[in-house]
């Protein structure tokens, strides 16, 4: 019993992280249409430059963080502009392939730059807490109380800013957004932007209890896409709410299945959804 | 005029070209070099006729690429098979396991079917990287031998895998080929043009991208067993989402949905990438933009390009014929349309 709330507390923690990273890519989605495969390289490129922040400019945990949400969203905004924006009338294929290509390049850069060894980030919050019987460091508590207030956050700025409506109304129609005298470029950015900083906020979140290294998004982007086809391409509630399904069932199924194909389990999961509903669950009107 | 001396003449000189490459360098390195092209090629045209042609991205390659290379390692390290009894199981192997997965696969279309295949890649990856008791894992499998004797013809030497690997992949170019220019290949094309009109028309999408994907697969696994063969050694690695992605680069330099773009991006690439080799882990520093901005502003790339411009000139030339007539009609004859997609 006591290990089964152990592992459902741990499944909070990956979970907020997933959610975290699964909103950036799903409002991508939502707004562009295309799956941004580069997005694990902002994830990646989040945790370093906090590492970086903190290890080589001294500077405070959440400052660092600061730093690193502003920086990696001007990468994401670079990147829309540099790269998706000129391939806005492209076919859907050569999207995917620039967002590869973009993908390569920062990881090689991370190594160019910070080398391919697994780096540990130091965290103020590595004390250990007893809290109704449970054993747990604080800095995975910091996780869990981080990310729903980003998300909490995130959907006031979208339901209740008029900036935020401009989003919401582009991804619902991007020419009737522009009809009305949306500026579509500019909120295209914005949502780069934000996508960016969510990145660079769960990994900044995420690396003091994991590792920092050149690959560390390529799995956490996998799993980011099998939970926005669980959750419903470009929806926001199906982005959490399949970050906290992915969450569980992996660390549930770490403790009562296998350590090591643990990593399989999301995938195991998307295989079975895409192969009953190609268009993922509560798709509408996959694009 | 100008295409008869394209066609007739630079095929040969190609192939001849490739037979004498090995006496004119007298180097093994550069043979072995070569030879490590030629099989990647292979890989790199399964793919284009998927991804090209019929206009799926499969991230799925470099799953299969290792299936095809550890069925064969398996087969013949730990079953003690014959090398090519064991080398036609592989490539048996890795089709079925296509024919299983496209069943599936192509019920999803565009990032759906991307993003499936990048997840079936990713487990067969991990599949290999855990079944320690199967696989050896992280270890690798060893001590894999060298393609077995056919008659008196041995293939110990370095000199003798390279013309079996060319005279596989010449074998492998003319099927392709073949397909590309019959009506199967219309099909594919048509497909990926627009695949609800292909159904209009009546053609069965469904059997025509299973057939393709089997196809793909199919080369994968051959250009994964013949890499098992060469090496002599396999690690986990060779099934990792890397490689797929080094398939890609070689075609999209080369030219996507194109038949001489496998040849010229691959070549092309591996022979950069060697002259950079102290820039090994880097390359992607490189590779990376050129891939980006290729697909912006070059997205057919070299072969394709090329192709273009002479289509264009052509073009030209026939305004100029026709000015007086007035009278200007596409000179992309049908046999053009299909050679740049």
């Amino acid at each position: 019993m006591e290990i089964l709330v152990q592992q459902l507390f741990n499944g909070l923690t990956i979970g907020s992280v997933y959610a975290l990273v699964a909103l950036g890519l799903t409002l991508v989605y939502g707004i562009l249409h295309i799956p941004n495969f580069a997005h694990g390289a902002l994830y990646m490129m989040g945790g370093y430059i906090t590492l970086m922040m903190m290890v080589q400019y001294g500077l405070h945990y959440w400052l660092a963080i600061l730093v690193s949400v502003i920086v990696v969203g001007l990468i994401g905004v670079l990147m829309e502009r540099l790269v998706f924006y000129p391939l806005r009338h492209a076919p859907p294929i050569h999207d995917k392939i620039a967002a590869i290509g973009i993908l390569l390049f920062l990881e090689a850069f991370a190594q160019f730059i910070w080398g391919a060894d697994y780096q540990t980030m130091p965290t103020p919050y590595g004390q250990v807490v007893q809290l109704f019987g449970l054993t747990f460091t604080m800095q995975r508590l910091l996780i869990i109380i981080a990310a729903i207030a980003v998300m909490v956050l995130l959907y006031l700025f979208l339901k209740k800013t008029f900036t935020g409506a401009s989003i919401i109304a582009m991804s619902q129609d991007r020419d009737g957004a522009n009809l009305v005298g949306i500026n579509t470029n500019r909120v295209a950015m914005l949502t780069f932007l934000i996508s960016g900083g969510l990145a660079a906020i769960a990994s900044s979140l995420a690396a003091p209890i994991n590792l920092v290294f050149p690959g560390m998004g390529q799995l956490v982007i996998l799993k980011a896409f099998v939970i926005i086809i669980l959750g419903g391409m470009g929806s926001i509630p199906g982005a959490i709410i399949g970050g906290y399904i992915l969450g569980f069932s992996e660390s549930l199924g770490a403790t009562y299945i296998s350590n090591d194909y643990k990593d399989i389990i999301a995938f195991i999961l998307l295989v079975v959804i895409l192969s009953v509903k190609p268009t993922g669950l509560f798709a509408k009107g996959g694009h | 005029m100008a295409k008869i001396i394209n066609k007739r003449f630079i095929i040969p000189v190609l192939i001849l070209f490739a037979i004498v490459f090995p006496f004119v360098t007298q180097n093994d390195y550069f043979i072995h070099v070569m030879t490590l092209s030629f099989i990647w090629m292979i890989g790199v045209y399964g793919l284009n006729l998927l991804a090209g042609y019929t206009g799926y991205l499969s991230l799925a390659h470099a799953g299969f690429f290792a299936v095809g290379a550890y069925s064969l390692g398996l087969l013949t390290v730990k079953a003690q098979m014959n090398f090519w009894l064991a080398f036609v199981l592989a490539l048996i192997i890795t089709s079925v396991l296509g024919f299983l997965i496209g069943l599936i696969a192509l019920r999803t279309k565009e990032h759906f079917f991307a993003i499936y295949t990048l997840c079936v890649g990713y487990i067969l990856y991990l599949i290999i990287d855990k079944w320690d008791s199967l696989t050896e894992g992280v270890r690798g499998l060893i001590g894999i031998p060298a393609p077995g004797n056919i008659g008196p013809i041995s293939f110990e030497t370095p000199l003798s895998q390279y013309y079996l690997v060319l005279a596989i992949l010449l074998v492998v170019i003319l099927i392709i080929y073949r397909i590309v220019h019959s009506l199967t290949g219309r099909t594919y094309i048509a497909i990926r043009n627009s695949e609800d009109l292909a159904q209009t028309i009546g053609i069965s999408t469904m059997k025509n991208k299973l057939e393709v994907f089997v196809l793909s697969t199919f080369f994968a696994g051959l250009s994964g067993a013949l890499y098992a063969s060469f090496i002599r050694f396999i690690g986990p690695d060779i099934g990792n989402i890397v490689i797929t992605f080094d398939l890609l680069t070689y075609l999209l330099i080369g030219g996507i949905g194109t038949l001489s773009g496998p040849i010229v991006g691959t070549v092309l690439v591996v022979w950069i990438s060697q002259q950079l080799q102290f820039l090994q882990d880097y390359r992607m520093l490189i590779f990376g933009p050129i891939l980006t901005l290729l697909v912006i502003f070059y997205p057919r790339g070299i072969a394709g390009s090329i192709a273009g411009w002479n289509v264009k000139r052509a073009e030209k030339k026939i305004a100029k014929a026709q000015q007086d007539e007035r009278f200007s009609q596409s000179p992309i004859s049908a046999e053009n349309q299909v050679k740049e997609g």
